[in-house]
């Protein structure tokens, strides 16, 4: 009996850093969401531009997307 | 197709309800917190899951080569001794989805194909070093892997958004929650359904009606993705139930970032080769967003009980398909017999289901196994079948209307149709009492 610690290891790890870093990069993401809305509100009251925290919430999306895509192509292989 | 023998059409039948079962007792797996939190409806979920499951099923080429990855010596196996194994897992997935406990498919084939195979060509046939390596072990490892990742996930989140607008973030969190829900049911479809498609196609040789190395005709696997897609479809609500409210009570951070965990750990642990089980990686990613939450809470004793049931998959499911292949090898009277039993037993198991029913309409009630819930599976339910079932049915919703409830000769009719079918697993019971050392 041959039990592959070296793989289950590797599992735990990587699964536990993607997960993290992916749910955090996520939040990231909503949350610059929001706060893009929330100064929008505040511009009409004569507050500042939202562009940064807009394009870091698309920023945001879009390595979750990549992370999505190569999912997809790992289940594919 | 012209030399498919009755025997061979009724393996690949029985394949085809055991991928029913599987993708019925799975949807949890991918659906049950995005139910749960309401990012999208009953309906919508199990639909899109369905779809998923079916498209997973036509992805990947690689059909799985070995039923059992190598944990019995599958030369020579003999067609009834899958049989024998598909009908253990069966009975061992509905008997599971009746108490409305998760628990892991594959380990009930294997478990089933154990029970067979030792009945069939004694316990040599059996490698008992990969039970330990691929179901034991992963067993253990699986939720510990998924739970902590979702625990720190769940931390994380609530971290940073905790000064943004709830009500803003809940939208995106859905939207997160929904991505890893759908690729966690097409990593499910793929591997799966091709596990059935290996089943058939492993029968079709053993049968002499393909070539050995050929690979599954078309017929096979699609047949294989829309058996489990529509047993994904009609949904394993009470399984479902489990999971998304039995465990803990999530809130759409905590879905999203167990969701997450949980794709993740599935894709990771098939990508680098220590596969763990889908439903123990999801339950375990559920409690573990559970516990990351301040003030949240895992329901112990529902999470005691599906660990019971994981740790008797393998016996429960090994028993019954010992004693189907004990009468399996009587010769065709013998199978009749096992086809009989199974068709009565799973008409016994959906009979009693109808008792306390647990559809999309009421899935996500708040009543949860009340006392009164509690008792009354566990009355009826013989105790034999009460011997390979963790106690009370817990999770099951105590929405029953009282015309159920009134329905006392209703009742009886029961209590006297579950009476063979118990027997036969009281057999299975007595008979070997041991192979749960396995």
């Amino acid at each position: 009996m041959k039990i592959d610690w070296a793989a289950l290891g590797s599992v735990f790890g990587v699964s536990l850093a993607v997960t993290v870093a992916l749910v955090g990069v996520f939040t990231l993401g909503i949350v610059g969401l929001s706060k893009q809305e929330q100064a929008r509100e505040a511009r009409a009251a004569g507050g500042t531009a939202a562009l940064p925290a807009r394009v870091g919430a698309y920023a945001c999306f879009a390595l979750c997307a990549a992370a999505v895509a190569y999912g997809i192509s790992l289940i594919v292989a | 197709m012209e030399h498919i023998t009755l025997l061979l059409g009724i393996v690949i039948v029985t394949a085809l309800v055991f991928d029913f079962t599987n993708g019925f007792h799975d949807t949890a797996n991918a659906m049950a917190t995005t139910i749960s939190t309401g990012a999208l409806k009953p309906k919508t979920a199990v639909a899109m899951s369905a779809v998923l499951n079916l498209v997973g099923a036509f992805l990947s080429v690689e059909v799985a080569k070995t039923i059992s990855g190598g944990i019995i010596n599958e030369d020579g196996l003999k067609t009834e001794v899958i049989f024998a194994a598909l009908v253990g897992a069966i009975l061992w997935n509905l008997l599971t989805w009746l108490v409305g406990l998760p628990s892991s498919s594959s380990h009930a084939l294997f478990g089933g194909l154990i029970g067979a195979a030792v009945m069939s060509m004694g316990w040599s046939s059996v490698n008992g070093g990969t039970v330990v390596t691929k179901v034991l072990l992963p067993a253990v490892a699986a939720p510990l892997v998924a739970g902590i990742a979702a625990t720190l996930a769940t931390r994380l989140t609530y971290k940073i958004s905790s000064r943004a607008d709830e009500k803003a973030t809940s939208k995106g969190y859905r939207a997160g929650q929904i991505a890893s829900a759908g690729l966690v049911s097409l990593a499910h479809g793929t591997n799966d359904a091709q596990k059935t498609m290996g089943i058939i196609t492993l029968a079709l040789i053993t049968g002499g009606v393909l070539n050995p190395g050929a690979n599954p005709p078309m017929w096979v696997i699609v047949s294989a993705g829309v058996a489990i897609a529509l047993g994904t479809y009609l949904g394993g609500w009470r399984i479902i139930r489990t999971m998304g409210k039995g465990l803990t009570e999530l809130a759409p951070p905590q879905g999203f970032a167990a969701q997450t965990s949980a794709a993740t750990a599935i894709l990771t642990s098939s990508h680098i080769g220590f596969s763990l089980s889908t439903t123990q990686v999801c339950s375990g990613a559920v409690m573990g967003a559970g516990l990351g939450r301040k003030g949240g809470v895992v329901r112990w004793s529902t999470a005691t009980r599906m660990f019971v049931a994981w740790g008797l998959t393998l016996p429960a499911a090994g028993l019954v398909g010992a004693g189907a292949e004990l009468l399996t090898k009587q010769g065709t009277w013998g199978i009749a017999t096992t086809a009989a039993l199974l068709i009565g037993g799973s008409a016994v198991i959906w009979s009693l289901s109808r008792r306390q029913p647990v559809d999309h309409t009421n899935v996500t009630d708040d009543k949860i196994g009340t006392p009164g819930a509690d008792a009354e599976p566990a009355g009826v339910v013989t105790t034999a079948i009460a011997a390979v079932t963790p106690p009370p049915a817990g999770p099951v919703a105590a929405t029953a209307t009282p015309s159920e409830d009134t329905d006392a000769t209703g009742t009886t009719d029961v209590r006297m149709t579950i009476s063979p079918a118990s027997a036969a697993s009281a057999t299975a019971t007595a008979d070997a009492a041991r192979p749960a050392t396995v």
